[in-house]
């Protein structure tokens, strides 16, 4: 069994490349008063690691990310990326939500393009790369598409290239593909592997779906609601690159019921009437 | 049936069928009233200082264009000046709502009350202050059509989702980029919904404001062909000023076409 019960900090081997310590979040003064929203929580995170948070509706892990992120301070507790203590939006990494944020008044292409814009990059070298991010995804054909002319699969993609466009170290993503039909949704996994293989990266994944969690995963983190605390963590041990078929594979199949078993103990999922 | 002399018939109608589309459908529902009227006030011998035919108002229109045309300048000055200061005044007051809190709380309130005020009340007021000018009139068209063009900016300016500035950040966009990428554009719809309804509502207002007290402007024409029961004079500048509120109102929507064409998209595309 690789899975172990913690509220500790797990120690990664060598130099974490993200530190979570401690940390904690209260929303002060919501008209039901104080909301907990996270319970000190610790985990390391590697550079290059692919981790998904799972778990229910206020377990936390929005808050999370949004920690990660700089977007929010925390309570108590400190997050530290490369040794750096994280304080004040953080513009060194790539950011994907369950809603695509594309801008309705451009084109793919300079949906992609704004991110350059903004941080003053070379618009010549941007282009170039915006345009094999595209065609990385399939959407070469598509640069001047507004987005009410692209699907919901389609717009998530440009908006996963926007968030890749500068080399980011660090790709946070809540849910993206949490309002994608099935099929797409197994479409963009694969893609999203595809460009995370051709990069350095380190992806901080939210997720609801146990398969998907698993499928991209190099660990999966457990997150239980109210307040949000981490209940597991499990490591993936499948090999790369992953392919859908894997999905039948005995192991895949494995953590598919340990996770299921995780929630049903928690109360997640009852079967019983 | 034999083809051959089918063949002139049909391209005739194929003719008739285009000249009858290029116009939209609302065209020839307006021609058709036109008409109505026209038979209705010929056959039942309507007399003109009732209800004057649509061919009688035309030819009041073509001969007193002479007093028609300089007052109807007078007007449309009113309207583009008055408007143009309601847009100069509106847009800057609403980003100010949007980002300053005391504003917003302090101002704002207000401005919504202020609109309880009927207009046409205040404006012999405007008159005593300001003269028997121009002042008085361009003062109320602004009045009548700052409002709506503050309301739609401000709820343009708020529609920013949390996501969107959560992205904005990311990216390390500072205020200014802030409103200029992402606010404004996205305001943009809701600013021309309200900058079209004030097009209607400047007409309005510099029509009410040559009534109350004036000896020029196509207001002041209807007032007087009114005391002398001219009434084929008085819908001779009623058609003016219906022509004059409908450029505008065009010319604003083209305006709109042009600045926001990712709305437009999926109509030019389901036209073809």
């Amino acid at each position: 069994m690789n899975m172990m019960t913690q509220t500790m900090a797990e120690v990664a081997e060598g130099d974490p490349h993200i530190r979570i310590e401690n940390v904690s979040k209260t929303f002060l003064g919501g008209k039901k008063g104080d909301v907990e929203a996270l319970r000190p929580v610790s985990l390391d995170i590697r550079r290059g690691e692919f981790v998904s948070v799972l778990g229910p509706s206020g377990c936390g892990k929005s808050t999370l990310l949004m920690l990660l992120s700089g977007l929010l301070d925390p309570t108590a507790g400190r997050i530290t990326i490369d040794g750096e203590q994280v304080s004040g939006p953080n513009s060194n990494l790539g950011i994907v939500f369950q809603q695509d944020v594309l801008l309705d008044w451009r084109g793919a292409l300079d949906n992609i393009l704004l991110q350059a814009e903004i941080r003053g990059a070379d618009m010549k070298a941007a282009e170039a790369k915006a345009r094999e991010l595209l065609e990385m995804v399939s959407l070469t054909g598509f640069e001047d598409a507004y987005p009410r002319e692209l699907s919901g699969g389609m717009r998530q993609r440009v908006s996963i290239c926007r968030a890749l466009l500068h080399e980011p170290p660090l790709l946070l993503m809540d849910e993206p593909f949490g309002a994608l039909d099935a099929m797409t949704r197994d479409q963009l996994q694969i893609d999203l592997m595809h460009l995370c293989a051709k990069r350095d990266i380190t992806v901080f994944f939210i997720t609801h779906s146990i398969p998907e969690a698993i499928f991209l995963s190099d660990r999966v983190v457990v997150m239980k609601p109210r307040p949000g605390r981490i209940e597991q963590v499990l490591d993936i041990d499948l090999p790369r690159p992953r392919r859908l078929a894997m999905r039948e594979d005995p192991k895949f199949t494995g953590y598919v019921r340990e996770l299921t078993q995780t929630f049903k103990s928690l109360g997640v999922f009852r079967e019983e009437h | 049936m034999s083809a051959i002399p089918d063949q002139p018939i049909r391209a005739r109608n194929e003719m008739l069928h285009r000249v009858v589309t290029f116009m939209p459908p609302a065209f020839w529902t307006l021609v058709c009233l036109i008409i109505f009227w026209q038979a209705v006030v010929t056959l039942r011998n309507v007399p003109e200082y009732i209800l004057p035919a649509p061919t009688q108002i035309a030819g009041e229109i073509g001969s007193y264009w002479h007093r028609l045309l300089p007052n109807a300048l007078v007007t449309l000055s009113e309207i583009a000046l008055g408007y143009s200061l309601a847009v100069l005044i509106a847009i800057p007051l609403a980003v100010s709502i949007v980002y300053s809190r005391v504003i917003r709380r302090a101002v704002y309130p207000l401005i919504v009350l202020s609109q309880t005020v009927p207009k046409v009340a205040v404006a012999p007021l405007l008159l005593t202050w300001f003269g028997y000018g121009m002042t008085p009139k361009i003062v109320i068209v602004i009045m009548m059509s700052f409002f709506p063009i503050v309301i739609n900016s401000v709820m343009g300016l708020r529609a920013t989702t949390p996501e969107m500035l959560y992205l904005a950040k990311s990216m390390g966009a500072n205020g200014w980029q802030i409103f200029w990428k992402f606010r404004l554009p996205k305001a943009l719809p809701s600013v021309f919904a309200g900058l079209r309804l004030a097009t209607v509502l400047s007409v309005i207002g510099a029509i009410i404001a040559e009534f109350i007290g004036t000896d020029k402007g196509l207001g002041y024409l209807i007032l007087i062909a009114g005391a002398n029961f001219d009434i084929a004079r008085q819908f001779a500048a009623i058609i003016i000023i219906t022509i004059i509120g409908m450029g505008f109102f065009g010319l604003i929507s083209w305006l709109e076409r042009t600045m926001i064409p990712w709305r437009e998209q999926t109509e030019i595309a389901g036209e073809g």
